[in-house]
């Protein structure tokens, strides 16, 4: 394998609303920014991927706008998954094994603020002829698989109530949270519920929010920055879609990626894993071993901000950032999409080189 | 350096205007399993999964690849998606072929679709947005005008478009699995055809089609191993350029020209017009083959119409372009560039049945979408490079 460095990440203060921008105009100085900081021009730039959705802004080719962020003039070798930009990152490292490009830009954008119940739309991606007509909502399932995890006898409304407070507390010293605080456990326990047994700590508010990053081969990235972080292992699995045939209280697709990224949960230094709801944090912590890392979720995690298509892609900015700023070596990235944990990807980062 | 990269499998549907007979699972599994079927390769034999198909919105499902993950075997596999407009099909090939080229993985699947008789395309396409025309007209109100500054420009024959028509219908009539079947079509029953967006008639539109293309891929070792006529990539490139910028010229976008110049340099091509025996270029209007074969250096800028006028384009003539039938007799939108790359790879094998160019073993396949902005194209051979 090619060794494929991180050299900057940006990002936008998660809003709970964006009205005056739009994705362009919010994608513009984050990718200046992440340019800038790796003193790179666009031209610099040989392969640039995204990662959206038409189904929050309800546009179609919705990413063909967020172009003017970039300039495509001249033209440029561009690609996009509709997924989360974590999916694009993985694009880009795939890129740079080829040895299709040097220098990859991958950014994801999303205004989640956009629709008017942004659940209603997210549960356009479950089984069309079976399970949408009956108007189920991707938060239902959660709430679903929260009872599922709780009657195992595995996890507490406690432990779930611990989760949502750590990750609020932490979110504190993020800049760009959108909500985070210093809760008892008695006043998220006693929080109104939205879903039964979920209240609104325990699920990711809607958020609007880009990101962007630069990511390079070792000869490249060495020139660019005093201290890349790299690339040591990245895959993704997917798990069926449908509820029944899956036991919701696990997450094999995240417990394969994390095998197959080399992850060596016991000697992380940090991970930052993408968990809309309190209790899937739990699962992921069990299924991907994350019991003695030393710092989860230093930045909040999603609970205090989670622009969606952006949201995996910030994990792994996540981990570089603690790792650049000397505050750990190894670390994990995490990203996951669908209903219920159905996909998810796992990069693990390092450091020191060699 | 990259690896190998070999076509070792294709599948396609029968595209029709609705197949009512299979669902959304059941379209995408038909064209899988023909491409598992030749590549003699089961579900479990394929690493990882290549989705690709046009908005999410034609079919009202966000994110497919969520929903089709077990249908399409990719459980506890790697899946991706991929969406680049017009071009998808070619762009979700070439994303499949960087994991084989990047050594990433030895076999993988890649299948795009589109069911249109599930869509709304027209109102998929015309959204009110804020601060911008509406595209009320679809995509042949957008590239009329350019049909008109192309003709303005060249000094083309009014009938020029009208013999693409006809062409691709015919060569329709020689593959079984195109849409439209029109044995009686003529230069008469074109131009009588109603007009829609002047000077695009009727019949010089494609069709809205139910349809799904898959591949299979594989490493040079599997590539052996499993076919004796595999269809090796020579290269792949994708370029974009923006949407509305006053510099661009929409009739031969620079986009398009710096891909296949990339393109035939990665290919190790010098003359395109010489060395590649047939194309299959993507053409939902008829006059996008005469603008199409000078954006890819397959004749001089203004040239491109006598080739179609000459008859050089026709199977038997010295560039052979859609010998399918092209996406003016089958258009699943979604899978439509990827039939595009798939009917090259068919060519080169010398698997195309009636429509096959006669010892065929360079052929280009190519796929465009946005307002002619985003391109993707390959070159497959038949000799190991």
């Amino acid at each position: 394998m090619v060794d494929v460095g991180i050299v900057g990440f940006s990002q936008s203060t998660m809003l709970a609303c964006e009205p005056e921008k739009t994705d362009a105009e919010m994608l513009s100085p984050v990718i200046t920014e992440v340019l800038d900081g790796c003193g790179l021009k666009r031209q610099d730039v040989d392969f640039v991927v995204s990662g959206s959705t038409d189904y929050l802004s309800g546009i179609p080719f919705s990413f063909v706008h967020a172009l003017d962020a970039i300039g495509v003039w001249p033209p440029v070798a561009e690609s996009h998954v509709e997924m989360d930009a974590a999916w694009a990152f993985y694009e880009a490292w795939v890129k740079i094994q080829t040895g299709g490009a040097k220098i990859a830009l991958v950014y994801g954008f999303g205004k989640s603020s956009t629709p008017n119940d942004l659940d209603q739309v997210m549960a356009m991606q479950l089984d069309p002829y079976h399970l949408v007509p009956l108007g189920i909502k991707p938060s239902s399932l959660a709430a679903l698989q929260a009872r599922i995890l709780l009657e195992s006898g595995r996890a507490t409304m406690e432990d779930m109530a611990l989760v949502a407070q750590r990750n609020l507390y932490q979110g504190q010293s993020n800049p760009w949270s959108l909500r985070s605080g210093n809760f008892s456990l008695d006043a998220l326990l006693n929080a109104p519920k939205i879903a039964e047994p979920l209240s609104e700590f325990d699920c990711a508010p809607v958020t609007d929010g880009v990101a962007a990053m630069v990511v390079a081969t070792k000869d490249v990235a060495e020139q660019l920055v005093e201290r890349p972080v790299w690339v040591r292992g990245i895959d993704h699995r997917i798990d069926p879609p449908a509820m029944g045939v899956r036991d919701l209280s696990d997450a094999p697709s995240a417990r394969l990626a994390c095998e197959k990224a080399g992850a060596h949960c016991d000697k992380l230094d940090v991970a930052e894993i993408y968990a809309p709801y309190s209790h899937q944090e739990l699962i992921l912590r069990e299924v991907m071993g994350l019991a003695s890392v030393e710092k989860l979720n230093p930045s909040g995690g999603v609970l205090c901000g989670h622009p969606i298509m952006s949201a995996g892609l910030i994990r792994i900015g996540e981990v570089f950032r603690y790792i650049t700023e000397g505050k750990g070596d190894r670390g994990l990235g995490h990203a996951t999409s669908g209903s219920c944990l159905q996909q998810n990807l796992v990069v693990t980062l390092e450091g020191k080189h060699g | 350096m990259a690896n190998l990269c070999a076509v070792v499998g294709i599948g396609q549907t029968k595209h029709d205007t609705m197949r009512g007979d299979v669902s959304i699972p059941g379209l995408v599994r038909e064209a899988a399993l023909r491409a598992l079927d030749d590549a003699g390769l089961s579900w479990d034999d394929i690493d990882a999964v290549v989705l690709g198909k046009a908005p999410d919105m034609f079919e009202g499902i966000m994110m497919p690849e969520l929903f089709l993950a077990d249908a399409l075997g990719a459980v506890n596999k790697p899946m991706m998606r991929v969406h680049t407009a017009g071009s998808v099909g070619g762009s979700t090939a070439l994303v499949a072929a960087n994991l084989i080229q990047g050594g990433i993985h030895e076999r993988v699947l890649t299948v795009a679709f589109e069911k249109q008789s599930e869509s709304e395309a027209m109102w998929a396409l015309s959204p009110r947005i804020p601060f911008q025309p509406p595209m009320l007209a679809g995509a042949g109100g957008y590239f009329a005008p350019l049909i008109r500054a192309y003709i303005r420009r060249t000094d083309a024959p009014a009938d020029v478009g009208m013999r693409v028509a006809v062409k691709d219908r015919l060569n329709a009539l020689k593959n079984p699995y195109a849409h439209l079947k029109m044995p009686d079509i003529n230069l008469e029953t074109v131009r009588k055809s109603p007009m829609l967006w002047d000077p695009i008639r009727y019949l010089e539109t494609c069709p809205s089609s139910d349809g799904a293309c898959a591949l299979v891929l594989t490493s040079e070792n599997y590539a052996r191993k499993l076919s004796a006529k595999p269809a090796w990539v020579l290269g792949g490139q994708m370029r974009t350029e923006p949407t509305m910028f006053s510099g661009r010229d929409q009739v031969l976008p620079l986009a398009g020209r710096e891909c296949a110049k990339a393109l035939y340099g990665e290919a190790g091509i010098s003359d395109p017009g010489r060395e590649l025996d047939m194309a299959e270029l993507y053409v939902p209007f008829s006059w996008f083959e005469p603008m199409w074969l000078e954006n890819v250096g397959l004749a001089e800028p203004g040239c491109g119409w006598k080739l179609t006028s000459e008859g050089e384009t026709e199977i038997t003539g010295s560039m052979p372009i859609n010998c399918s039938g092209g996406v003016m007799s089958s258009n699943p939108i979604g899978a439509s560039g990827m039939l595009r790359f798939a009917e090259a790879a068919l060519q080169v094998r010398g698997m195309a049945g009636e429509h096959q160019v006669d010892g065929a073993t360079k052929a280009l396949g190519h796929a465009y979408g946005g307002g002619s902005q985003f391109f993707s194209m390959w070159v497959v051979g038949a000799d190991k490079p």
